[in-house]
């Protein structure tokens, strides 16, 4: 029964993740636009976005290889996966077990391997500098995560989400310094992995300083569609990373009841929205800074991580 | 049933015998065949004798041959960390052979290489199987010459007798520090074989003073920063698979070296050696991947990218003599572990890219990547085996470089049981270099597969390449099918090393067969586990999940068309992105400090009709800063002493006289 139920949370999870993952950027979208007093389209316009794509025919380059054609398969599938791997209101997940926090990343990594090779397949400039940007923006944020992984898992004694999540909404952890420089610094990666200010802007097309959408420039129609539905997945895994670690507050733990699921569930979607609501805040009172300032953003981030981790060791208390 | 060590001594006659043959044979067509088919079908057998011992038959058997020192005589043993580095070679000489049975066709020397080629391979395996200090030596310095006979292959080509120079000059002196180890080893009774020196005692300092050889000595065979100068040298300028036993294998040798002595013959480990080791294994792994970004020819980017394992491979090492040194067992298996499987992916997928860069060096005569592109499209069989070998050394799920780091992290979270406050501290500062590594080689090898195999033909030679022989495809096929069989199964791979593991730290890690559903648990399942099948299992369904229902219920139309240019479409492939500008940024974060890159732009005035030009201005700080200064000052001395070349006859006699007379002045002062 137990195996079932699992299972049971582990597919309604992975089902979750799809159906809110678009409805959360356009809840970004939306507060964005009405702090710059526009009106903004409707938060469902994600969708409507994505089945317009769907629906299109591809337009390939004439060069373009295989490898093209089959990379937004594979993006997308790796951050599902990826997704459907972090506890979001349950953390009893069935397969939780297959993959740490440590997989999870790599498993993104592979998913921007990728993209940035798809990038690189036609054969145009524009292919070339958002691939070679990225490349370079996940290797400074790569350490910087890494480090954050570490200290989060000297404290909670492991890397597994699962158990990071129950030990973490356990009463004994409390205030900590060194949790929190971890979670600032997941706040940065998550900020620079998913291509949003200040390191790089989700809104621009056809400049020069974009990165994450120069790489995919020559994607058009249900190809496009897949790439898009990866990076609203890869957001809320990241918003969802940062909720399961460091605010599991509400998670259902093993052996709740069914009523726990549905207050869980619904404290998923608030704490989510809350997130949704200060990214927003955040990105807007900010600018995007230049390319060559993204190392210092990043170094910042990696710092933190070292220090947070140090600081455990220093004092226990901490 | 003849022993274990026997059998393999056997098949290290049989390549010597093969190398008798091929001098005989000479250097047709048919010759080349034979060759690579016998040294193919003895390396077959010498791998399968070697997994036996090392899973099946796990056990010490020893053999000593009367040859050698008159009272020593030449000892061989195996045991299981033998029979590992044995398998790793033979793997390695078995692929060697397969493509080379395709790609020998094409040498334009083939008399140069084929004597050396199964002499290389008897070198290999005799060093892993000697037992004593003497045959050790011997059989380096053979392995050691071999190999340079098939640098100097090509020996026409101008860079290739630089390299073979260096290569020289740096084995020799990697040797002397392993004469000086052994030496210090064998203390002043001389006792040579292994077990007398394994039940020896030894002082801390002469310990540390081993350790520093051993890392002079096996560190600059394996290419520890900055010992690493010959490497990109000499590695690239040997025929392509050549290269990928020199790189995927011979470091190993190396490898193999470092842990015989430091964890075998030196007993119980000091934790500064650890730190230290691990240190250097941190420095090297990041120095190398910088040094791999920023090199145009495929060939020596590989090579810097091997600089780049060693270093992980030593920092896992490291790890291991550091938590051994403090006994907690458990964590020191787990670190070895990690080092050992390290072993067993870069032997594998360095051979698999060198032999893809051996196929598009044939195909296209073309090693520098700003001359090649589009091959996706002539050479798709190559280029997918490549993809295969890149994602797995990018350390990506669900291959098998990723079990390997993600291992070696795991030990990293060991550190705070470490008592140390140095360790402690330092550990996870060296993890996150060797993130910051994997990272870089991710970058690295989307510039290597990126500007090679995809985008526009940069030259005609790329534009008329095509697809290569069977028996080259047959051997990256079957490296890449290792690769993902040990991402996906890495319990039973982590299963057999735990024998090895046993015998060098005295602890093994559990039993990873035991685990449900194939899945790999180093300490606990609670602290963190990882399944490589179910991972792939699960991108595979989800994949095809998509890619049937967008292709059954959206849209499945497609129309080909010319690229986006925003406007300027780009007519030249030279417009394209290529490997120097892929670089950029990360040359601007890194190689500001690391290669002092200056970049210069020339901009001509309005109205000029010069074009603009630029320029990248690099350094290589270690060869400009530890290896100029000691060629200059070797340089000066040999200069004075040659005056002594044109002396009369008088002169040499009285100085011969005079340093006589000096010697016993010594002599009757000192005693």
């Amino acid at each position: 029964m137990v195996v079932i139920s699992d299972i049971f949370v582990q597919l309604g999870q992975m089902a979750l993740v799809l159906l809110l993952a678009p409805l959360l950027t356009g809840v970004v979208r939306k507060v964005k636009a009405r702090l710059l007093r526009r009106r903004g389209p409707s938060v469902f316009q994600p969708y409507r976005d994505l089945l317009r794509l769907l629906r299109k025919e591809v337009v390939l380059a004439e060069n373009a290889s295989w490898l093209f054609r089959v990379t937004p398969y594979v993006t997308f599938a790796a951050i599902w996966v990826a997704a459907a791997l972090v506890p979001t209101f349950a953390t009893g997940l069935e397969f939780s077990w297959s993959a740490d926090l440590i997989a999870i990343v790599a498993l993104l990594g592979s998913a921007r391997f990728f993209l940035a090779l798809a990038g690189m397949d036609v054969g145009t400039s524009f292919g070339g500098i958002g691939s070679s940007r990225e490349v370079m923006i996940a290797a400074l944020a790569e350490p910087a995560m890494l480090l954050m992984v570490f200290c989060v898992a000297l404290i909670a004694g492991s890397t597994q989400l699962s158990t990071v999540a129950t030990f973490m909404a356990s009463s004994e952890v409390g205030l900590r310094v060194s949790l929190g420089m971890a979670m600032i610094a997941l706040i940065m990666v998550a900020l620079a992995e998913n291509a949003r200010i200040p390191v790089d802007n989700p809104a621009t097309h056809l400049e020069l300083t974009m990165v994450h959408e120069a790489m995919i420039l020559e994607y058009s129609g249900r190809h496009l569609a897949m790439i898009e539905f990866g990076a609203f997945l890869k957001l809320l895994l990241y918003i969802s990373l940062i909720i399961c670690v460091f605010f599991p507050w509400r998670i259902t733990t093993e052996g709740a009841g069914p009523l726990s699921y549905l207050v869980s569930v619904a404290a998923y979607i608030l704490k989510l929205a809350v997130a949704s609501f200060l990214l927003a805040v955040f990105e807007t009172a900010t600018a995007k800074v230049r390319v060559f300032r993204v190392p210092e953003f990043l170094g910042a981030a990696l710092m933190l991580g070292l220090l947070g981790t140090l600081l455990r060791f220093v004092s226990r208390g901490f | 049933m003849i022993p274990a060590v026997t059998q393999q001594v056997w098949c290290v006659a049989a390549l010597l015998g093969t190398t008798a043959l091929a001098i005989a044979a000479g250097g047709s067509r048919r010759s080349t065949a034979i060759v690579y088919g016998t040294t193919f079908a003895i390396s077959l057998v010498a791998l399968a004798g070697a997994l036996f011992a090392l899973i099946a038959h796990p056990g010490t058997t020893a053999l000593t041959l009367p040859v050698g020192l008159p009272w020593l005589g030449s000892h061989f043993r195996l045991d299981a960390l033998a029979a590992f580095f044995l398998a790793v070679v033979n793997l390695g000489g078995a692929a060697a052979s397969l493509y080379g049975l395709g790609y020998g066709n094409h040498e334009s020397a083939p008399k140069r290489i084929l004597p050396f080629f199964p002499a290389f391979l008897a070198g290999m395996n005799l060093v892993v199987l000697a037992d004593d200090a003497f045959t050790y030596l011997l059989c380096w310095e053979f392995m050691s010459l071999a190999s340079w006979a098939l640098v100097m292959a090509h020996h026409r080509e101008a860079d290739n007798t630089r390299a073979g120079y260096v290569y020289l000059v740096m084995a020799s002196f990697g040797t002397l520090a392993l004469l000086l180890a052994f030496g210090l080893l064998a203390g002043a009774g001389g006792s040579y074989s292994f077990v007398a020196i394994r039940t020896a005692q030894h002082t801390p300092s002469e310990a540390a003073l081993v350790l520093a050889l051993m890392l002079l000595g096996a560190g600059s065979k394996a290419g520890l920063v900055p010992l690493h100068v010959w490497l990109p040298l000499a590695h690239p300028a040997a025929p392509s698979h050549v290269s990928a036993l020199m790189s995927g294998v011979m470091t190993k040798v190396a490898i193999y070296g470092f842990i015989r002595v430091v964890f075998d013959l030196l007993g119980p480990p000091s934790w500064s050696a650890g730190a230290v080791v691990l240190i250097l294994g941190g420095a090297t792994a990041v120095m190398g991947i910088l040094y791999a970004l920023m090199e145009k020819d495929l060939k020596r980017l590989l090579a810097y990218s091997t600089i780049e394992n060693i270093g992980v491979i030593f920092a896992s090492l490291g790890l291991a003599l550091a938590f051994q040194a403090s006994g907690l067992g458990l964590a020191a298996a787990l670190a070895f572990t990690a080092a050992l499987f390290h072993v067993l992916n870069h032997s594998f997928f360095k051979s698999l890219l060198f032999f893809g860069a051996g196929a598009v060096l044939t195909s296209t005569g073309e090693r520098d990547m700003e001359k090649l592109g589009g091959l996706i499209h002539r050479m798709p069989l190559t280029s997918f085996a490549f993809l295969v070998g890149c994602v797995a050394i990018s350390a990506l799920p669900p291959f098998n470089g990723f079990v390997s780091e993600w291992l070696m992290f795991q030990a990293v979270l060991q550190s705070p049981d470490l008592p140390q406050w140095v360790l402690k501290i330092m550990v996870p500062a060296v993890g996150a270099l060797l993130a910051l590594a994997a990272a870089l080689a991710a970058a690295c090898f989307v510039k290597a597969f990126g500007i090679t195999f995809l985008g526009r033909a940069r030259s005609p030679a790329a534009e008329a390449a095509g697809e290569v022989d069977r028996y080259s495809l047959a051997a990256m096929f079957c490296l890449a099918a290792l690769c993902f069989l040990a991402g996906i199964l890495p319990g039973l791979v982590i299963d057999a090393l735990s024998p090895v593991a046993q015998a060098m730290t005295g602890h093994r890690m559990p039993l990873q067969a035991d685990d449900p559903w194939l899945s790999i648990a180093p300490i606990a399942e609670s602290r963190s586990s990882y399944n490589g099948l179910l991972v792939f299992v699960f991108i595979t369904a989800a994949a095809s999940l998509a890619v049937y229902f967008i292709h059954r219920f959206a849209s499945r139309a497609i129309r080909r068309g010319p690229a986006w240019g925003c406007g300027f479409t780009d007519p030249t492939p030279a417009a394209q992105y290529s490997g120097t500008s892929f670089v950029q940024p990360i040359r601007r974060v890194f190689g500001t400090l690391v290669f002092q890159a200056r970049e210069h732009v020339d901009m001509p005035a309005p109205g000029e009709l010069r074009p603009a030009r630029f320029k990248v201005e690099m350094h290589d700080l270690v060869w400009e800063r530890l290896y100029t200064p000691v060629t200059e000052v070797v340089w000066f001395f040999a200069d004075r002493l040659n005056q002594l070349q044109f002396l009369t006859i008088r002169r040499y006699l009285s100085l011969v006289f005079a340093t006589l007379i000096t010697l016993l002045l010594v002599l009757a002062i000192w005693s």
